[in-house]
């Protein structure tokens, strides 16, 4: 029998996650679970304070965990999000998404923990220090405490690209999608490619990212890191796509964002 | 088992009703309170017939726990007419055969309603983002979208006459 617990604050709903117990973030991904008797918990965990907040600090910007993908398009802190956050769901899922819960979402949701990976955003967990996302991600589904907030750093909106592939516009769920950081503008120092949907989880590319070190933003340049696009990626069948058709079209949609090639 | 006490404002109206854990806002109010209006279609937030308003934003009332609208301001479909007169929203639609079978209507007003409060004036394009998130399986959605057009049309006249 499913029970709910309420508690003051975030530590102390942070004691009471665990083994058999989901946290109740805008209850897009829970809710979806209670009402399909979802059997792998019987504890819903919730909390009456909500950490929306999102603002500059040393580090970077720091988006409170309780943040939706409303709080993110209405923010100019990290105007850079917008792209993605405006390609989640309709405007009522969008008013009660998180931020927190987004990390968590399995295929094929999950577009804006793409872009946080290739961002690698940091994640702070209450009464831990921050995490890479990245680690954050392999071990995601052990429960390891409450999600407070994530830390993106500062990105001008040149540098960050994001793409969604869906069969549905203007809302459906992901076929693919993929974030690249093009760190330095013109030739990209140290870059990120990052992409959900292509693996258990969101997924960084790294042979691809390595290839992108220095090239020129054009078809000869982007040639190597074409050619290795989906090396280290794990894409599954579903019933949007197959396996196969998402190593197939990988490629064309990196080479689009790329290069800006008809990419909505 | 442990019900909870709610109490919410349901279309300006105090509502209070026990809940059960885990129970979602649409069986609150279908089966708590008697409201029909909102409707349930798929349960997992892909559909948007069961879209209400929660302090004025559109949300889904089958991903909303119940007890999460403790002291909130809960508006639906049901709320829009005004006795007999009915809102311009419902107006438009009836008179643009905008409702067929009829299942998405009271999620489409409620998106809409959402979309001319907040801009009074919508481009066409910002009419279909804001029902985005509402399928309908009928209309092919045109019926709808002039519909809100003709209703936001007819809201601005309104003011200026009431000016």
């Amino acid at each position: 029998m499913l029970t709910v617990e309420t508690y003051a604050n975030m530590a102390e709903a942070a004691g009471a996650v665990g083994d058999r117990a989901r946290y109740l973030g805008g209850g897009t991904l829970v809710m979806q679970g209670v009402n399909y008797g979802d059997q792998s918990f019987d504890r819903v965990v919730r909390c009456r304070e909500v950490d929306r907040d999102i603002r500059s600090e040393s580090g970077g910007i720091r988006i409170g965990a309780g943040a939706t993908m409303a709080d993110i398009l209405a923010s100019h802190e990290v105007e850079f999000l917008h792209q993605v956050a405006r390609r989640i769901g309709g405007p009522a899922i969008r008013n009660m998404a998180t931020v927190g819960g987004n990390l968590f979402a399995q295929n094929p949701y999950g577009d804006l923990t793409t872009a946080l990976l290739a961002l690698d955003a940091q994640v702070l967990r209450i009464g831990s220090g921050p995490e890479p996302i990245e680690s954050f991600l392999s071990g995601r589904s052990r429960p390891r405490g409450l999600v407070e907030a994530v830390v993106v750093p500062r990105v001008s909106s040149g540098e960050f690209r994001f793409a969604k592939v869906s069969r549905v516009k203007p809302k459906g769920a992901s076929t693919l999608c993929l974030a690249v950081w093009l760190r330095g503008g013109g030739r990209p120092s140290d870059p990120r490619i990052a992409w959900g949907n292509m693996g258990p989880t969101p997924l960084r590319a790294k042979a691809a990212e390595r290839a992108l070190n220095g090239a020129s933003l054009d078809e000869a340049g982007i040639a190597p890191v074409l050619a290795v696009a989906t090396d280290g990626l794990d894409p599954q069948d579903d019933a949007l796509a197959s396996a196969w058709y998402r190593r197939e079209v990988a490629a064309v949609h990196l080479k689009r964002l790329l290069l800006r090639q008809g990419v909505r | 088992m442990a019900r909870t006490a709610l109490t919410f404002t349901l279309n300006d109206a105090e509502a209070a009703v026990f809940v059960d854990p885990g129970a979602n806002l649409i069986d609150v109010l279908r089966r708590g309170v008697g409201d029909l209006s909102p409707k349930q279609g798929c349960a997992q937030g892909s559909c948007g017939a069961c879209t209400v308003l929660i302090d004025g934003v559109p949300h889904l009332a089958c991903l909303t726990l119940a007890e999460t609208v403790e002291g909130r301001r809960v508006e639906t479909s049901g709320g829009l007419a005004d006795g007999p007169d009915l809102h311009p929203l419902q107006k438009a639609f009836m008179e643009g055969f905008a409702a067929q079978c009829g299942f998405c209507t009271a999620g489409m007003l409620m998106a809409a309603r959402a979309l001319l409060d907040r801009v009074p004036n919508p481009s066409r394009e910002e009419v279909i983002e804001a029902i985005s998130g509402n399928l309908c399986r009928c209309t092919g959605y045109e019926p709808i979208v002039d519909a809100i057009l003709a209703a936001a049309q007819e809201m601005q006249g309104n003011r200026r006459m009431m000016r």
